[in-house]
Formats: structure tokens, C-alpha cells, sequence
């Protein structure tokens, strides 16, 4: 039995990885292209003038943000736009038919947003070498936080596909709720330099404990304590794999 | 051995339709069963819920004795389902549809890649083993899907409109297809709205109408409750009216060379031709207007009109 669960977990993962990588002009180009133009433009140009941040300089202070920030936004659009897609075009019934449990459609799902994530996460870091210095104060933390984002990212996608009705749905959680909360979760600053009333404020958004753990774990360097961070990520993923089975176990979205 | 048992099955819709009101059925093993009902009966729901992809309200679906509840592993690895409309990936190549599909069912790459080939080898898609799906023809699109529900050997196949809209030739090809996968062990269950398909191919039906099952039998005891036949008479000479026949009531004239009459169980067609030729009308050649099952499908199907069933 679970022989035959993890051969439909590895057609899921193959399919999904198959599908963003067939496409790669479309889904690992673009972002990297942007975060060498944020590169460019924040780090070299505007970042001269910015002077120190956190006693780094500005584009060895942005590189972790821009780089967690390709990981969040690509292992969320490759859920949402890969099980929408599924429910829109009915091939989610071909997993529904077959002796798939949730757990693995979930699973398979989740790894195929990782894959992207990381994916596009190695090729950022690769660019950011063209800008600044490669060094990295914990390996472990990196590789961590960088799964545990995207793994809690591409679940956060696969509940945006479950309840979207049409490609606008999918569109409206990353264009009001993500990109807002991403730019305002440390990547370009110190929440340090906020008032204190707004760095309380900071605090409510997840993001930040991403962006500043995955900074740490590249400079050694962090707003926050890593191990609340950990744990604020961890308690996420929990949240969110919970919530997701349960859509999925109940056909919300996908199941009549 | 039952192949399929459905106990007391219903479905409610959020919106209130009440789809199934509590059908039972039983499908024996190695039948070629026809489940049967104009649109909105009922059918492609009680499909889907024993397929997996419609929640029931209430009642019990078991595959070969083993439930689809508590036995959901078990169960669906001995069906398989080609559903009404299109459900695959468009933009993925045909071949990878089918491994994927056995994936799905835990059966590997590499049992699955030379399954693949001989289904789509017998259904005519081999040389398009590396085209988009979205490239193929309607026809050839049915023929996939047809080829990915037996990947992983199923026991029970569900086929739901698998000829809709496929030209007689195709259709034909498909019929024999099915047969010899029925005559090597495995149960059928199609529903068509062509009924000479169902007909030609079932041995047993069952006629599904608002959500309940009115009727239940094998295809010739179904067939024998046929009271009556009409047949489209094409004539040699013109006709202004249509004629008056003693035996026959209801005679309509269709066009100035063809007329349609209805004949009774308990009259011949030599008795409806002698009565003609004592008109000196002169018939050039008959046909059945529907073919027998479709006759008895109007009759039982008919809203506030069952009076011709015997």
C-alpha cells in the first residue's frame, strides 16, 4: 500500500516539476530578471547612497530579502496556477478517480511549489553573485527557513486554487495580500528603523520572521530571534497543512 | 459475484436538486450493463459518486464487496472511469497522460509504458503518442480517455457517453473494442443516449428518470414489454392524405412519398402491407423510426405517460 502511494506521489511531483520546467522561459526567467533588476537598482545605484544597514551594506542586506522573496512568490504561483488549473480544465479528476489520499495529492502538490521555489531561489542567489560577495553564516538555517517558506507558501497557494471560481481569484491573494505583506516584511529595511508603534505592527506579519531568519542564516544577522522565528514558520506550516488536508478531505472546491 | 452494489443511494445538491433519490442496483461480473435516462436523470451523478468525484448524501456503494467508504484504496484500484466530458491536461502528450494515469494507481513507468503502448496500439493513437492531447480529434480525444481507464487493469469499467460525438465508422470500431475487453473478463457499465449501442451491446439495463430507477431487467425481458413498433413507409406513388386503415390508428402522412404508422404487437407488417396494397398504394421500402429500445425508452421516460408500456 504505501508502495503504491509513494509511486503516485513521485507521478505527482515528476508532473508538477515537469510543468514549470517545460515552461521555464515563463516561470524561472521572469523572476530572476526582476530581482536582477532590484538588484541593480536598489543595491547598486540607490544602495550606494543608503550607506550601512544592520552593519552590513545595503545590497548584502537585500540580497537574503530578494532571494526569499523569488521563493515565496514562486512556490505560491506554482500551486495556485497549477491546481486551478487542474480543477478548470477537470484533470484534478484524474488523481480524484484513482486510489490517491489527500495526503499524497497534498504532498505532491507541495513538492512540485518547492521545487520551484527553490529552484528559482538557486538561480537568484546565482545572479546576486554578479552584485555582491557569496558568503553564508549557516547553511542549515538557509536550507531550513528556505524549505519551511516554501513548503507553507505552496500551501497557502493550494488553498487560494481550492476557493478560486476564476483566474481572477488567483490573482487577488497575491496581488493584495502577498506582494504588500512581502514588501513590508524587511526585505528592503531594518524594522529597527521603523517607530516603535509600526515595528509592533511589523511584528503581525510572517513575512518578516521569513525574511529575517533566511537573513540570518546568510549574515548571521537578524530583527528577530531565530528560534521565535522557527517556531512562528513551523507553527504556520502546521496551520496550513492542517487547513488544506481538511478542504481536500472534504471536497471544498474540487468535489461536488 | 457482484461486480457493483448500490444500496438506498442519494445525493442532495447544495442547491437543493435532489438527483438520486435512493436508487439500488446491482451489476453481476462480467455483465455489459446499460444504465440508461434522458438528461438530468440522475446517471453521470450516480457515476460520479461511485467514481469518487461527487460526495453522496447518503446510501452505501460497494465494488466487488469492498465499500467505498472504508474500503476507498481497494475499491477504486478495480475501477475504471471514462467520464462524459474531456478531463485531462490538454498540453500534455497523450503517452504521458496514460503513465501518469498509472502512477496515480501505483503501477510504475515501466509495467505501465508497454500497457500504454498495446491500448493505444488497439485504439489507433500510437502515432500520436507524442502529440499534445489538445491536437487530437474529438474522437481520438474519446479514445484516450478510454486508454487511460484501463492502464492499470481495471475490473469494472464505467463508460459515460463514450461515442458522443463520434462519427458511425469510429463508433463501430469502438463497439467491437469494448466487446473484447468485456469478453476477457471485464464489466461494463455504459450509459449513451444511443440507444442502438446500448441495444446492440447490453445484456442487462437499467433506466434511471428523476432521480429514481424505473426499471431494471435484462435488455430481451425489456425489449419483450415493446407493445407496439412504428415504421416509416416510403411509397411509390404520391399521397395527398394519409390514408384510413382499418387495423391502424395512428397513420400520419410525413411527406407526398412517405408515411409513418404505428403497429401493434398483435398485427404484422403483412397485415399493414395487405391493407395498403387494398389502397393500391404501393410500398417501395420500410424502416424503423427509432430502434426498439429507443421506442420503449420515449414510452417509459415520457412525463405523465406510461400508458404504452405493456
Amino acid at each position: 500500500m504505501l508502495g503504491q502511494f509513494w509511486i503516485a506521489y513521485l507521478t505527482i511531483t515528476r508532473k508538477e516539476i515537469k510543468r514549470f520546467t517545460r515552461i521555464w522561459v515563463q516561470t524561472i526567467i521572469p523572476p530572476v530578471v526582476m530581482v536582477a533588476l532590484y538588484f541593480i537598482i536598489f543595491g547598486n545605484l540607490i544602495g550606494q547612497r543608503i550607506g550601512q544597514m544592520d552593519g552590513m551594506s545595503y545590497i548584502d542586506f537585500l540580497m537574503p530579502g530578494l532571494v526569499m522573496m523569488s521563493i515565496i512568490t514562486n512556490s505560491y504561483a506554482n500551486v495556485v496556477s497549477s491546481f486551478y488549473g487542474a480543477k478548470y480544465s477537470r484533470h484534478i479528476e484524474e488523481m480524484q478517480v484513482a486510489p490517491v489520499p489527500n495526503l499524497v495529492i497534498l504532498l505532491g502538490f507541495v513538492t512540485g511549489g518547492v521545487a520551484r521555489g527553490l529552484g528559482v531561489g538557486i538561480a537568484v542567489t546565482l545572479v546576486s553573485l554578479l552584485f555582491t560577495d557569496f558568503s553564508m553564516h549557516s547553511p542549515l538555517v538557509v536550507l531550513l527557513v528556505a524549505l519551511l517558506t516554501s513548503s507553507l507558501f505552496a500551501m497557502a497557494g493550494l488553498i487560494n486554487a481550492i476557493f478560486a471560481n476564476s483566474f481572477d481569484d488567483i490573482s487577488i491573494v497575491p496581488t493584495f495580500v502577498l506582494t504588500p505583506l512581502t514588501y513590508l516584511g524587511g526585505i528592503f529595511y531594518s524594522i529597527k528603523l521603523l517607530p516603535e508603534i509600526w515595528q509592533q505592527v511589523s511584528l503581525g506579519n510572517p513575512i518578516l520572521y521569513m525574511v529575517n531568519s533566511f537573513r540570518y542564516g546568510f549574515r548571521g544577522a537578524s530583527d528577530i530571534d531565530l528560534s521565535t522565528a522557527l517556531l512562528v514558520i513551523l507553527s504556520f506550516n502546521a496551520l496550513l497543512f492542517v487547513v488544506s488536508l481538511i478542504l481536500l478531505e472534504r471536497g471544498i472546491g474540487t468535489r461536488q | 459475484m457482484l461486480a457493483l452494489e448500490i444500496e438506498n443511494l442519494q445525493k442532495t445538491y447544495a442547491s437543493g436538486l435532489q438527483a438520486l433519490k435512493g436508487i439500488d442496483l446491482e451489476v453481476e461480473q462480467g455483465d455489459f450493463f446499460a444504465l440508461l435516462g434522458p438528461n438530468g436523470a440522475g446517471k453521470s451523478t450516480c457515476i460520479g459518486i461511485i467514481s469518487g468525484l461527487v460526495n453522496k448524501t447518503a446510501g452505501s456503494v460497494r465494488i466487488f464487496g469492498h465499500s467505498i467508504d472504508q474500503e476507498f484504496t481497494f475499491a477504486k484500484s478495480l475501477l475504471g472511469s471514462v467520464p462524459q466530458e474531456f478531463n485531462f491536461n490538454t498540453f500534455e502528450p497523450v503517452e504521458e497522460i496514460i503513465i501518469n494515469q498509472a502512477g496515480y494507481y501505483g503501477v510504475p513507468a515501466r509495467i505501465a509504458r508497454p500497457e500504454t503502448e498495446r491500448y493505444l496500439k488497439q485504439l489507433g493513437l500510437w502515432q500520436h503518442r507524442r502529440s499534445q492531447a489538445r491536437r487530437l480529434s474529438g474522437g481520438m480525444k474519446r479514445r484516450l480517455m478510454i486508454a487511460r481507464a484501463l492502464v492499470h487493469q481495471p475490473q469494472l469499467l464505467i463508460l459515460d457517453e463514450p461515442t458522443a460525438g463520434v462519427d458511425i465508422e469510429l463508433r463501430r470500431t469502438m463497439w467491437d473494442f469494448l466487446d473484447q475487453i468485456n469478453a476477457n473478463g471485464t464489466t461494463i457499465i455504459l450509459t449513451t443516449h444511443y440507444l442502438e449501442e446500448a441495444e446492440r451491446m447490453c445484456r442487462n439495463v437499467a433506466i434511471i428518470d428523476e432521480g429514481n430507477i424505473i426499471q431494471n431487467s435484462s435488455m430481451a425481458s425489456l425489449l419483450q414489454q415493446l407493445n407496439s413498433e412504428t415504421f416509416i413507409l416510403y411509397l411509390r406513388e404520391e399521397l395527398q392524405h394519409a390514408p384510413q386503415l382499418a387495423s391502424f390508428d395512428n397513420v400520419t402522412r410525413l411527406d407526398q412519398h412517405s408515411i409513418e404508422v404505428e403497429v401493434p404487437e398483435s398485427l404484422s407488417i403483412n397485415d399493414l402491407i395487405g391493407e395498403l396494397e387494398a389502397q393500391n398504394i404501393v410500398v417501395e421500402r420500410m424502416r424503423n423510426k427509432v430502434n426498439r429500445l429507443e421506442e420503449l425508452f420515449f414510452k417509459m421516460t415520457a412525463k405523465n405517460d406510461t400508458a404504452g408500456l405493456a
